[in-house]
């Protein structure tokens, strides 16, 4: 195997949390290195430190890879750089949109917490309307917020800017 | 450790408050202290361990559905903080203990959480300032660390700060929204505040710990960062339409072991599964 087949082999692996997407897309895979031997290094970064998706990560990708003939994998996680939503393409948050959830919007960068700053709404994945209202900062996962759509009615999860 | 002193000798006096204020442990109790930075590093770690531990404690119960899930988001971003935290001091210390033997098989003096965290968990009110207070502290101690030139530690502040941002707006908007909502509301969060002031003296306390790592290059300002959070605390108290509570004597010693009655009761509940199997896997 050699690093661009393991590359191919990852872009296969669902987030167990956000299945519509891959590891590679959602930014978690950070750097894949073959030695002569064919053994194979994957390094991974965590979303939130307490993500608990984590260890599934970790094992889907062993198994993505040793069923993919790896004959050696393994898996390290670094917190540096840390992990930002600006990492997933465009063509992955269309994906994001498609599956309901709406992609997140750039992220914030220094600077404190301003209590009066006003939030834009956040478009609706179904049906595009920008009458919404957050519901909830914390949503399903950590990674989600919930948000109301005035329109359709309809409440939907959004992938949190970090 | 290469290095121990005694309580004594980090400059931590006992606080000068009423009985029933009073940390269990006197000085006599004080346990002996490890090398500079696995103490600087276990102080953080325990910080968010334990006020995750506090925050799960409403898995379950929370005032709403929302609340119940940011108060366990919260929980799982502080827990996993302090594993990265305390897998860093295990490294560190270099005596083969991880982030589970650190967590689970410490006793209360080894502790070195801060007396804020471990408070009881109160009503809700209690809960969100405590959180307010903490997140406000949290994340300028973050971007006091950023820059920090040991990469394992500055990369945790590079990640928590992120998480920290999110729970102080959340926070704050909380601490808002009670003191500056009904009348029962701001009775009560504002007795939140006088109740939790006399513990946030001591986050802002340097001490021998701070000079030790100050060698390696963590450097943090402690009065800069005081007076930071004190206008962070002040533009929100004041938008709750709460009063700051007057700088009264300060409750101390949670840096060196010496803790309030509650901690060792939250330890009995985190511990215990743990402790029955110990090197259990599932």
């Amino acid at each position: 195997m050699n690093v661009a087949r393991a590359w191919e082999v990852l872009a296969t692996v669902p987030d167990p949390e956000v299945p519509v997407i891959s590891v590679v897309e959602l930014g978690i895979v950070r750097e894949v290195q073959v030695d002569a031997d064919g053994a194979v290094e994957v390094v991974i970064t965590p979303t939130y430190s307490g993500c608990p998706a984590m260890f599934e990560i970790e094992k889907d990708v062993r198994t993505a890879l040793e069923a993919a003939g790896a004959t050696a994998v393994s898996v390290r996680t670094v917190l540096s750089p840390a992990w930002t939503t600006d990492w997933i393409p465009e063509s992955a948050r269309e994906k994001l949109r498609a599956y309901g959830i709406a992609p997140p919007g750039p992220a914030e960068r220094g600077g404190l917490v301003s209590l009066v700053r006003a939030r834009p709404p956040v478009p609706c994945p179904w049906c595009g309307s920008t009458q919404t209202t957050l519901q909830s900062e914390f949503g399903s996962t950590a990674c989600k917020a919930i948000h109301v759509c005035g329109s359709c009615r309809q409440p939907f999860d959004e992938f949190k800017a970090i | 450790m290469a290095s121990a002193h005694d309580a004594d000798d980090v400059g931590i006096a006992a606080g000068e408050a009423k009985a029933g204020d009073r940390p269990v442990a006197g000085p006599s109790r004080g346990p002996r202290l490890g090398a500079p930075l696995v103490e600087y590093l276990l102080r953080l770690g325990d910080d968010r361990l334990i006020l995750g531990h506090r925050l799960s404690e409403w898995c379950g119960h929370g005032p709403i559905l929302e609340e119940d899930i940011a108060l366990s988001n919260f929980a799982l971003d502080l827990i996993g903080q302090a594993a990265s935290i305390l897998r860093l001091a295990g490294e560190v210390e270099g005596a083969g203990r991880d982030e589970d033997a650190l967590a689970y098989f410490r006793d209360g003096v080894q502790y070195r959480n801060c007396l804020l965290v471990e408070q009881p968990r109160g009503d809700f009110g209690d809960t969100i300032v405590r959180q307010f207070l903490f997140d406000a502290y949290s994340v300028l101690l973050w971007e006091a660390l950023l820059g920090a030139p040991h990469a394992g530690l500055a990369a945790i502040a590079a990640k928590a700060i992120k998480e920290d941002r999110y729970h102080l707006r959340h926070s704050s908007e909380w601490v808002v929204r009670l003191g500056d909502g009904t009348e029962e509301s701001h009775v009560r969060v504002q007795g939140s505040l006088d109740r939790l002031w006399r513990y946030t003296g001591e986050l802002f306390e340097a001490d021998a710990i701070d000079q030790g790592v100050a060698g390696e290059g963590i450097v943090v300002d402690h009065r800069a960062l005081k007076a930071r959070w004190d206008q962070l605390v002040d533009e929100v108290l004041d938008r709750a339409t709460l009063v700051r509570p007057a700088d009264g004597p300060t409750q101390r010693g949670g840096r060196v072991g010496r803790h309030t009655e509650h901690l060792g009761h939250l330890l009995a509940t985190m511990q215990s599964v743990a402790r029955a199997h110990p090197g259990a896997r599932w």
